[in-house]
């Protein structure tokens, strides 16, 4: 099974993004993603694309990777433009397309950089000062790592239990495959609960 | 070694009535156990109660009535502080593992022991070297083969070196190559290891064995006389059904 969400983004690397604190990074995503939506000109958006690009080929991003961002941003960025298209032109909507292939790229490229870790103590930090109102920064971080790795984890799930309903050629009736997952879903959140629970996460 | 005691514990849980209107089901009958032992053997059937028994040590169950102590902790009042005794391996890896790649998830087992990033990178890696998995840092835990995850969870509940590790049925799963490996490793341990098993051979190995059947410890004996023990009891019980139920 070698699903992208299965294989995860992580590159390991050492390039100029790789050392560049992960504070810096994500801030420097969210002002990118703000400018890029805020600027209203089809002239700046190739622009922002290759800034996007060069971002990426400094952090050394597989082409495979960038690709397959592309490739899953791209059918929502085709039907916002081709409606963009019909309101407000061409113009807008190329503008449209472009703005969301570089806001995707610049997004991946931080993600292959940065160790899920480091996401968390980033976070961890981040949420520091909400302790004064009652929040666990620690806990916030681990539910965000619990809510990552649960996708793979329940798209396993999701694969196996079609082809056991298969198996059985039960494959057309949703119930029939989407109740015993739902069950197992539940199973594994209670199964990896008393694994959290074991390890002394959370006490 | 650390000195594990049950004080008349027992669990039962609430069920519907059932016809004889108790409406309640007991897991584990009231049991005294003081485990002392290095290695500790735990066999039975199914359902049998082994389960509910390796989670008490631990706190993931709170006994119903009696008191469960671990070095003469309360696991019920310092649920914390034990389980920062007694590590917990289950039998199924992928519930245990949560993060993406094989380093990170004994990163997240270090957290609480060491708040410097790279230096707890380093102890995470040195761990993974230590079990065989340097190689896999950072692939994806759901690329790596059955037994390799379970070598992974094992190294994450040892990177935080417990006093007393429990392991529910750690070999169910693996093929047999993997599972001699996980079983030497657990036999080798210096920890006190509490380990529930179908696997007799590895059993045998164990300095006292507990047989559990029907909630209750039905025998309690050095390897191969507990070993022994069950195997007899599962025979009667063949040998019975064949007669006719009773």
């Amino acid at each position: 099974m070698s699903s992208p969400l299965l294989v995860g983004v992580h590159q390991p690397g050492d390039s100029w993004l790789h050392r560049c604190p992960t504070g810096v990074k994500l801030l420097g995503l969210a002002a990118f993603s703000l400018t890029v939506v805020l600027t209203r000109s089809a002239a700046a958006a190739p622009v922002f694309l290759g800034l996007a690009l060069l971002a990426a080929a400094v952090g050394g991003v597989r082409l495979a990777t960038l690709a397959r961002a592309t490739r899953a941003i791209l059918v929502l960025a085709v039907m916002a433009a081709g409606f963009q298209w019909w309101i407000d032109g061409p113009a807008k909507a190329v503008e449209t397309l472009v703005d969301l292939v570089a806001l995707a790229l610049a997004a991946i490229t931080v993600s292959a950089t940065t160790p899920v870790n480091a996401m968390l103590d980033t976070l961890v930090r981040a949420a520091r000062p909400l302790r004064v109102v009652g929040v666990d920064p620690e806990r916030v971080a681990l539910t965000i790592s619990l809510a990552i790795g649960a996708l793979p984890g329940t798209l396993a799930l999701a694969l196996e239990t079609r082809d056991a309903a298969r198996a059985r050629g039960l494959g057309r009736n949703p119930r029939v495959y989407l109740t015993p997952f739902v069950v197992r879903v539940v199973a594994r959140a209670h199964e990896q609960g008393d694994a959290l629970a074991a390890r002394g996460l959370g006490d | 070694m650390p000195v594990l005691e049950l004080e008349s514990a027992g669990v039962s849980v609430a069920t519907p009535a059932g016809p004889d209107g108790t409406g309640e089901k007991v897991l584990l009958h009231p049991t005294y156990l003081r485990l002392t032992q290095q290695r500790i053997g735990v066999v039975g059937a199914n359902g049998s109660g082994k389960s509910t028994l390796a989670r008490l040590l631990n706190g993931l169950v709170a006994p119903t009535t009696g008191r469960v102590l671990v070095d003469g902790l309360d696991v019920a009042r310092r649920g914390a502080e034990v389980r920062r005794r007694v590590g917990f391996c289950f039998t199924d890896p992928a519930a245990q593992l949560v993060m993406p790649t094989c380093v990170e998830d004994v990163e997240l087992s270090l957290r609480r022991l060491e708040r410097d990033p790279a230096r707890r990178r380093e102890r995470a890696l040195a761990v993974l070297a230590e079990h065989g998995l340097a190689a896999q840092a950072h692939q994806s835990v759901h690329d790596l083969s059955g037994g390799q995850r379970q070598l992974l969870a094992l190294a994450g509940v040892l990177a935080t070196d417990p006093a007393v590790v429990v392991a529910d049925e750690p070999t169910t799963l693996l093929d047999l190559a993997n599972s001699r490996r996980v079983g030497d490793l657990l036999m080798g341990l210096p920890q006190q290891l509490v380990l529930l098993t179908h696997d007799l051979d590895l059993a045998v190995r164990c300095d006292r064995v507990l047989v559990v059947a029907d909630g209750r410890v039905v025998a309690d004996a050095d390897g191969p006389t507990g070993v022994a023990a069950y195997v007899d009891a599962v025979d009667r019980a063949a040998h019975d059904g064949h007669e006719g139920p009773a």
